[in-house]
């Protein structure tokens, strides 16, 4: 479908829309429906060792709900965002093949297939961030091109270090190798160049440089893409894959990626609070959240684990919805200037409402889900005797409800300023995607209802992680 | 010792990504990093005074698998190479646009995004 769109939908925006947006209601469709399977693929029926496997279990339906849900959201709202732009038909184009990437990641069995995929979405995603043409997208595209594919050379050395200890690619495979015959050198070298690679793709703090500049140059849906499900699908989702299902969780990986961890959430919640940007303020967020989730996956308790991926999946859906937020301030008012912003709560009441859920959820506030993932992941970092981590976890949720708390104060509850900017009223569709993605926050926070350490359908999926090495 | 020299080759890419401060070089740099990683990737799967991997009509299975190089990493090659064409288009025409909106292709004039 994405290469068929710019043949079909050349010169009429509609039929694009509607092949894009049906493509992406399909896949959230299928996605639903993957709950509760558990299945191994062949592709073309050549048996495991020699053929390409894609793999389905409960943590790669929790990812596929995630990605595809918020793609879908996004892709109605690119429906009217985008008609700022030109060739709406390309955007299409590179807006499918970065969902079928990260799809295609989430369900690899192969470490080669994986990388292939990756490469897809990320390279989908330059020319996503690149798409306004304009020096500030263009130089953050550039930026954010040479680390990614630096990162992603760093990930071929790892991927060729071990195909050479292990003498196969399939993550099963390699998984009863490694069990077999330990931890070599190699492998510890392999495993710090993924963490290298992987870690920039998942903006971990020594390697977060692009991601302030790349996320708020991007258009909003594809910001809310980028921030909200790329950088967990190509990047934590597969450190999570090779540290607890291939490699087996050794105590130092899980070590390093609780410094590292640390470290994320305070840089990314203390940068972000002097930001005048809306965007960047929110991509700083994503930097200091997403330290909040490798803390969880650090920890290795199965309560930490739970605590990470309902982060995870809180983070998508409540980070994609500020950013959308964002892009309508952006449409609305023509400034993402927190300084010239002001009254929008009058102006532009659904966008108002919907970020005031999003902030509270953030922040961790209690009846959103936002504070169950937190509270979590909090407990589980005291049941592992990290009393100095939980205490920062703590203390960078008040930070986190700060720089909410600015934002909302400055564009949506101040006074309009004298001098404001024309503004225009907030298009249906939306109004729609972002009211949806809302709804998703609330609904998001019943997961627990089934327990505390084991909410619907994160705990098969936490369960899959600690499980440990794959069962070939 | 032929590892060493596909390490030296990753290593002075590197080093003209993180020096160079024209677009264009900085894109090279990375290109011959790339070529380090894929020669790394061949090294790999090579086997001493092996043959290529195409298998004759006449030879069996267990000959050809005790003496012929390994393929895999060669398959593994290929695709990492057409990945590599793609990132290269997008960044020469990334460079080709930044050329048009700042009139050089030096880094050190592209400094609007910061803090």
């Amino acid at each position: 479908m994405a290469f068929l769109l710019p043949l079909l939908a050349r010169g009429r925006p509609v039929v694009s829309d509607c092949l894009a947006n049906g493509t992406l209601a399909g896949l959230t469709i299928m996605a639903f429906a993957t709950i509760g399977v558990e299945s191994l693929y062949h592709m073309g029926a050549w048996p495991t060792p020699i053929g390409i496997d894609l793999r389905l279990d409960p943590l790669a339906s929790l990812m596929l709900i995630a990605v595809n849900v918020v793609g879908l959201a996004a892709g109605i709202y690119s429906i009217d965002y985008m008609r700022r732009y030109t060739d709406k038909h390309r955007y299409y184009c590179l807006f499918l093949l970065l969902v079928a990437g990260m799809n295609g990641v989430i369900l690899a069995g192969d470490l080669f297939n994986l990388y292939v995929l990756m490469e897809i979405a990320a390279v989908a995603s330059y020319a996503l961030v690149a798409f306004g043409c304009e020096r500030d997208e263009l130089e953050a595209s550039f930026k954010y091109s040479v680390l990614g594919t630096l990162a992603s050379s760093f990930i071929l050395i790892g991927v060729a270090l071990v195909y050479g200890m292990a003498g196969t690619l399939n993550m099963a495979h390699i998984a009863s190798r490694v069990s077999e015959s330990g931890m070599g050198p190699s492998l510890h070298i392999a495993m710090a160049l993924f963490l290298c690679g992987f870690g920039l793709k998942a903006a971990l703090v020594p390697f977060h440089a692009w991601l302030p500049d790349a996320h708020p140059s991007a258009p909003a849906p594809v910001s809310a893409m980028l921030s909200g499900v790329l950088i967990k699908a190509i990047g934590i989702y597969v450190l999570a894959r090779l540290i607890y299902n291939v490699f087996g969780a050794g105590e130092g990986v899980l070590e390093v990626l609780r410094w590292l961890a640390v470290i994320s959430m305070v840089a990314g919640g203390l940068l972000a609070t002097g930001q005048t940007d809306m965007k960047r303020l929110f991509a700083y967020s994503s930097i200091s959240q997403v330290g909040y989730i490798v803390l969880g996956l650090g920890l290795g308790t199965t309560l930490g684990v739970v605590g990470a991926l309902y982060h995870l999946v809180n983070h998508s859906v409540f980070k994609s919805l500020l950013f959308l937020n964002a892009g309508t301030v952006e449409y609305a008012t023509g400034s993402r200037n927190l300084e010239q912003l002001g009254g929008l709560n009058r102006l532009i009441p659904v966008t108002g409402a919907t970020s005031l859920v999003a902030s509270m959820s953030i922040a961790g506030i209690p009846p959103f889900n936002g504070f169950w993932s937190k509270l979590i992941i909090i407990v589980a970092c005291v049941q592992g005797g990290s009393y100095g981590f939980a205490a920062v976890a703590v203390v960078m949720s008040v930070v986190t409800l700060a720089y909410q708390l600015k934002v909302q104060r400055h564009a949506f509850f101040a006074a309009q300023p004298p001098a404001s900017v024309a503004v225009h009223e907030e298009p249906r569709l939306m109004a729609t995607a972002m009211v949806a993605l809302a709804i998703g926050c609330m609904a998001l926070s019943m997961l627990v209802l089934a327990g505390l350490s084991s909410p619907f359908l994160v705990g098969p999926a936490a369960r899959t992680l600690v499980a440990g090495v794959f069962a070939s | 010792m032929i590892y060493s020299l596909c390490l030296l080759l990753i290593l002075v890419g590197l080093y003209g990504v993180a020096v160079s401060r024209n677009t264009l070089k900085i894109v090279i740099g990375l290109l011959i990093m790339e070529h380090g990683v894929h020669l790394l990737l061949i090294l790999i799967g090579y086997r001493t005074a092996g043959s290529p991997p195409i298998m004759d009509p006449g030879t069996t299975a267990t000959d050809f698998s005790g003496s012929a190089v390994d393929p895999l990493p060669q398959a593994l090659v290929l695709t990492s190479i057409v990945i590599g064409l793609g990132v290269l288009a997008l960044m020469a025409a990334l460079c080709v646009r930044l050329y048009e909106r700042y009139g050089t292709f030096d880094i050190r004039a592209m400094t609007r995004l910061r803090g």
